[in-house]
């Protein structure tokens, strides 16, 4: 994806950091915490919630069946209704569209709405790289572009933040970006809001072109729709005079009614609440309201290539509602940094490994930062069974195996670094296949437990170094049963 | 009434008294047990960590081991939930791949016959007090393959307040991971111990004095923690609690 997380160290080193982070892991505790029980309560309020999930993976699942033609149709209505659709293969493609477009308008500053796809392509990076200033509106998002740092959290970016960090931030930065923050400044959440929204007026009322994503492209109408909890994104797309919209290919539904299913749970599994606060509409150009000018810019990246995977494509599903992080308990651990990608969490386990393929380290490393445990799963308003897609994702980087990449069907060797371990499973498996080997073994694992050592070498230290190994018996259960009870009491 | 045990390989080597509790627990339920010794283990750990390959031999061996028992019962909801969720799925893609439909269709027939022991109790046998005795305070910790993957709901805790003498008390957060996840816990031994490390410290909480579970796999985690912390808490095996007796108490 971007440039930003390349060299990143894999997830068990980038954990550990976090995991000795006192503040950071009781920021992220707390945060997590208090937005599940919220969403349990959200969702127990409606009857029909299984059936509304059903109905949402349906129409995904449909949608991505057919993409190829919702996409076309998608196009059709967007270009009748006066905007103009462009197609990017990848993060280059988009960045260098979208840069001409701005450079085009004569303009050298945009306001952006908070956007993921935006950020999976660096886009930000890229205007700065053209000499174009891009100025985040969604609170989190700003603390985090003030604060030079990463977004850690699909909806809240700077969800690794407190208020005190977060009024430092807008003390320090906010001056050399625009209007700095008022003196004195408190880290009461009103005080801080308010700085935002002083800071941010004078943005909204200059600027001639925004950038935004899209929560979801109707292809029936050509209508884009996004999302939000504070009103900033409707200042971006109402305001300027060119929007130019990033949206990646699977964000596509069929008709203007699927949208009920969506607009039900998309703001229970988010922001916990029955309705979005925000919802902006926008098809194509109206004379005299809005933007005079739209453009959409399609994204693969990758997608293509993860919807020709079978068990992996469901993760193209996703709407981004970030449930799945709250209730993940690696999560909640290891902080959202510590995945390598703007898509952190579960989600993020199995779609950054998709999109960017498993030839890094930290990709790699992503479909094994879980335990399997299935709250992820199990919240996830779309159903996708991520424990399903990070075993098969597992299964990609050990022993390689059949990919598309660029459109191309190719077969993957596995990563480096498992020689070991495959060499334990085998073994682990031929002893396991003859249980007279394995008798042996146990019998012999038993005289020996007297030597057991208190901390093991290699792989297995990693177990002793926090653990106490399990004392083993004087008997296993087999020898136990002969026995016992092979022979007649 | 016959069942079979599916023992699991780590409670063979490790935990044996589970085993041997399941057998006194159930024979004093009036079920006759067989130990087929052509079992070994189940393939999940290879399975799990992305070695289907490897995983397959060992599905093939347990679907051929119990291949004649109409009920297998285990005391593992991991294994249980990898025979009932993920052995189907082996054994299509086995099929797929042109290894024959032989595994698909043994591994597709054992699946509906595995229950987890508390399954095998409530569901089958139709018993959730089944006579035992143990005079002590029990918090409980419901590991995920068996919460999620079962869905076993209430059955392990309403089998447990029926135990004559037990004191069962709410464990906080009980839903939350343990952070064993099987490699999980030497590949990521950070978070796996931060996780168990947040686990033993509700159950701590609970003035508990035995944190019971039904997959030894998240207790031997758990228990090597609390005996790192020379914690008085001690972990133990579900089916080690019922099958407790005020005649025969746990050995
Ligand atoms: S995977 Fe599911 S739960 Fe997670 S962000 Fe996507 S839609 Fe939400």
């Amino acid at each position: 994806m971007t440039g930003t997380y390349l060299g990143m160290p894999a997830f068990p080193e980038a954990a550990r950091e976090a995991v000795r982070d006192e503040v950071l892991r009781a920021n992220l505790r707390h945060a997590t915490h208090t937005i599940r029980d919220k969403r349990a309560r959200a969702v127990a309020e409606l009857a029909d919630w299984d059936r509304l999930r059903a109905a949402g993976k349906a129409v995904k699942d449909h949608t991505l069946r057919h993409l190829d033609r919702y996409l076309l149709q998608l196009e059709a209505a967007v270009t009748a209704a006066g905007g103009t659709v462009h197609w990017a293969a990848d993060a280059d493609e988009a960045n260098r569209i979208v840069t001409e477009l701005v450079l085009a308008t004569g303009e050298r500053e945009v306001v952006k709405v908070k956007s993921m796809a935006t950020q999976e392509i660096g886009l930000n990076e890229a205007l700065e790289a053209a000499g174009i200033a891009a100025y985040e509106t969604d609170l989190a998002e700003l603390i985090v572009q003030l604060g030079h740092d990463r977004p850690s959290h699909i909806l809240v970016p700077a969800i690794h933040r407190n208020r005190a960090e977060i009024r430092d931030i807008f003390r320090a930065e906010m001056g050399s970006w625009g209007r700095p923050a008022p003196e004195p400044l408190g880290d009461d959440p009103r005080e801080l809001a308010e700085a935002a929204r002083l800071h941010l007026r004078e943005k909204f009322l200059r600027a001639k072109v925004a950038v935004s994503g899209a929560n979801f492209m109707v292809a029936e109408t050509g209508t884009m729709v996004v999302l939000e909890s504070e009103g900033n994104g409707r200042m971006c797309l109402t305001l300027p005079e060119t929007l130019i919209s990033v949206v990646g290919i699977e964000k596509t539904v069929p008709t203007f009614r699927d949208l009920e299913i969506f607009l039900q749970t998309l703001p229970r599994s988010s922001t916990a609440e029955r309705m979005n606060p925000y919802t902006t509409m926008w098809t194509g150009t109206t004379a005299g309201d809005g933007p005079a000018a739209f453009h959409l810019v399609l994204l693969d990246n990758g997608r293509s290539d993860t919807l020709a995977d079978e068990t992996g494509r469901q993760a193209l599903r996703c709407i981004r509602c970030s449930a799945c992080l709250n209730v993940c308990p690696v999560y909640e651990r290891a902080g959202g940094h510590a995945y390598g990608s703007v898509y952190p969490g579960p989600i993020g386990a199995v779609l950054s490994p998709q999109l960017r393929g498993t030839g890094s380290a930290i990709d790699a490393s992503l479909p094994y930062a879980s335990t399997l445990c299935g709250a992820c799963y199990e919240v996830c308003p779309v159903a996708i069974d991520i424990p399903e897609v990070l075993v098969h994702l597992r299964e990609r980087v050990v022993q390689g195996g059949p990919v598309t990449r660029d459109g191309v069907r190719v077969t993957l060797r596995p990563a480096d670094g498992h020689t070991a371990e495959r060499a334990a499973m085998r073994a682990a498996r031929l002893l396991l296949d003859h249980p007279g080997a394995l008798r042996a073994g146990e019998r012999l694992l038993a005289r020996a437990r007297r030597l057991a050592p208190r901390r093991l070498p290699g792989a297995g230290r990693a177990w002793t170094d926090s653990r106490e190994l399990p004392t083993v018996p004087a008997e296993s259960f087999r020898d136990w049963w002969a026995r016992e009870r092979s022979t007649p009491r | 009434m016959r069942a079979a045990l599916f023992v699991t390989c780590v409670n063979d080597a490790l935990y044996p008294r589970t085993g041997i509790a399941v057998v006194r627990l159930l024979e004093r339920l009036g079920v006759a047990v067989d130990f087929p010794a052509a079992q070994s283990c189940c393939g999940q750990p290879q399975y799990n960590t992305g070695y289907r390959y490897e995983a397959e031999p060992l599905v093939r061996r347990t679907a051929r081991a119990f291949a004649g028992h109409e009920y297998v019962v285990t005391p593992s909801g991991s294994c249980a939930a990898m025979i009932r969720e993920h052995y189907p799925r082996i054994g299509r893609k086995a099929a797929e791949e042109g290894r024959g439909g032989e595994l698909a269709e043994a591994a597709a027939s054992l699946a509906p016959r595995v229950y987890e022991l508390t399954e095998f109790l409530v569901d089958v046998l139709g018993v959730t007090d089944v006579g035992a005795y143990f005079p002590h305070t029990v918090t409980y910790h419901p590991s995920c393959h068996g919460l999620r993957g079962l869905g076993l709901g209430d059955r392990p805790r309403r089998l447990l307040a029926a135990v004559k003498g037990l004191d069962l008390v709410d464990l906080p957060g009980a839903e939350e991971c343990c952070g064993f996840g099987g490699t999980f816990a030497v590949k990521n031994p950070d978070v796996s111990t931060a996780m168990g490390a947040d686990k033993i410290r509700a159950a701590a909480g609970t003035g508990a004095q035995v944190l019971c579970g039904a997959d030894n796999s998240c207790l031997a985690h758990l228990d090597g923690l609390l005996r790192r912390a020379d914690s008085p808490l001690r972990a133990l095996h579900l089916a080690e609690i019922l099958a407790a007796t005020e005649e025969e108490p746990l050995p």
